[in-house]
């Protein structure tokens, strides 16, 4: 039967019909859930959220043609391996934004311009968004983040240098801003 | 309308019991193909489908048309499925009576289909017409056409 799910995979990889495709990872968090679409990485999910519900949303919001692909998914399990080894200082694969919009994104898409081992504000993150008057918004970009570790949102602060929130929790935030060097 | 949940949960619930009912109906050889073939169409046609469709009798329903149209491409009937019960998936439990499966499988295709589908994927008669394409009586009617020929050949 094993045989028979991967090769119906494939197959619907190869007819266009993968609309959704996901695998988990080990991480020294716990697992994470990864899913990329043919556009390219959609969602990243953290430990300590339920699989099946990241799962259902993205069944709602982008495509019900959701499968379990790790085959898909190689060269992102790659990438984040060599991250948590502190091997790889920045992620070189294509994103799929289309689970954020309008202020959302253009934060998000700050975030992902923060260089390995730099902080910023929630404040100049708003700015770079185009309304730096937005900082709780900014903060809610980043807490909405679908693509965490890889759109480093862990790389923004509060002004005064507090670590703010992190959905994976600040233990992880400060774990991560350690291995990058960053954190004081 | 609630929306459709991810189709892996389709596989992952259903895909033991189409692998089953294939093999009863087309044979151990032939079920792979057949396989693959109702679940690329069953993908290519899930985005549109409504969610207050019994998903399960869905996808059998698909299955049985596929079995079908592999018995007409080979234009013969299903060489009858001896070792049905020979599955390797643990996951499925189908009953071992040799005899009784081979009986099945040498039925007439209309009563053969309403057969399984009847009794190995536990489906209402109004499903079986779907799948097979007829009203709900003449499935009913293939239906005990079929068993009393089983019951006369197994007596």
């Amino acid at each position: 039967m094993k045989a028979s799910l991967q090769h119906l995979t494939d197959r619907a990889a190869a007819e266009g019909l993968l609309d959704v495709a996901y695998a988990t990872t080990d991480s020294p968090f716990g697992p994470l859930l990864l899913a990329t679409t043919p556009r390219g990485l959609v969602r990243l999910s953290l430990p300590g959220y339920d699989p099946d519900e990241t799962l259902e949303e993205l069944a709602a919001r982008i495509s019900p043609r959701v499968l379990e692909a790790p085959a898909q998914l190689e060269e992102v399990r790659r990438e984040l391996g060599l991250y948590f080894e502190g091997k790889l200082r920045h992620f070189d694969l294509p994103l799929d934004w289309s689970l954020s919009k309008g202020f959302r994104r253009r934060a998000l898409r700050a975030i992902d311009r923060i260089p390995y081992g730099k902080t910023r504000s929630y404040t100049q993150i708003a700015t770079s968004a185009g309304n730096e008057r937005a900082v709780r918004a900014a903060g809610t970009a980043c807490g909405s983040n679908p693509i965490p570790i890889v759109v480093p949102c862990h790389r923004v602060l509060r002004s005064g240098g507090g670590l703010g929130g992190y959905g994976g929790g600040l233990p992880m935030k400060e774990a991560l801003l350690e291995l990058e060097g960053s954190h004081s | 309308m609630t929306p459709l949940p991810p189709f892996q949960i389709l596989l992952d619930r259903h895909a033991a019991d189409v692998m089953a009912v294939l093999r009863g109906a087309v044979g151990r050889s032939d079920a792979e193909d057949c396989f693959q073939e109702t679940f690329l169409a069953a993908l290519r046609a899930y985005p549109k489908l409504s969610n207050d469709r019994n998903l399960r009798g869905w996808l059998l329903t698909i299955a049985h048309r596929k079995a079908i149209d592999h018995h007409r491409a080979n234009g013969r009937r299903a060489v009858p499925v001896a070792n049905v019960g020979e599955v390797e998936d643990d996951t499925i439990e189908l009953p071992r009576d040799d005899g009784i499966w081979a009986a099945v499988g040498a039925l007439p295709p209309k009563q053969r289909a309403a057969v399984t589908l009847r009794y190995a994927s536990d489906l209402p008669h109004v499903e079986i017409a779907a799948a097979l394409g007829c009203s709900p009586e003449a499935a009913r009617r293939s239906l005990h056409e079929g068993m009393k020929r089983l019951r006369k050949e197994l007596a």
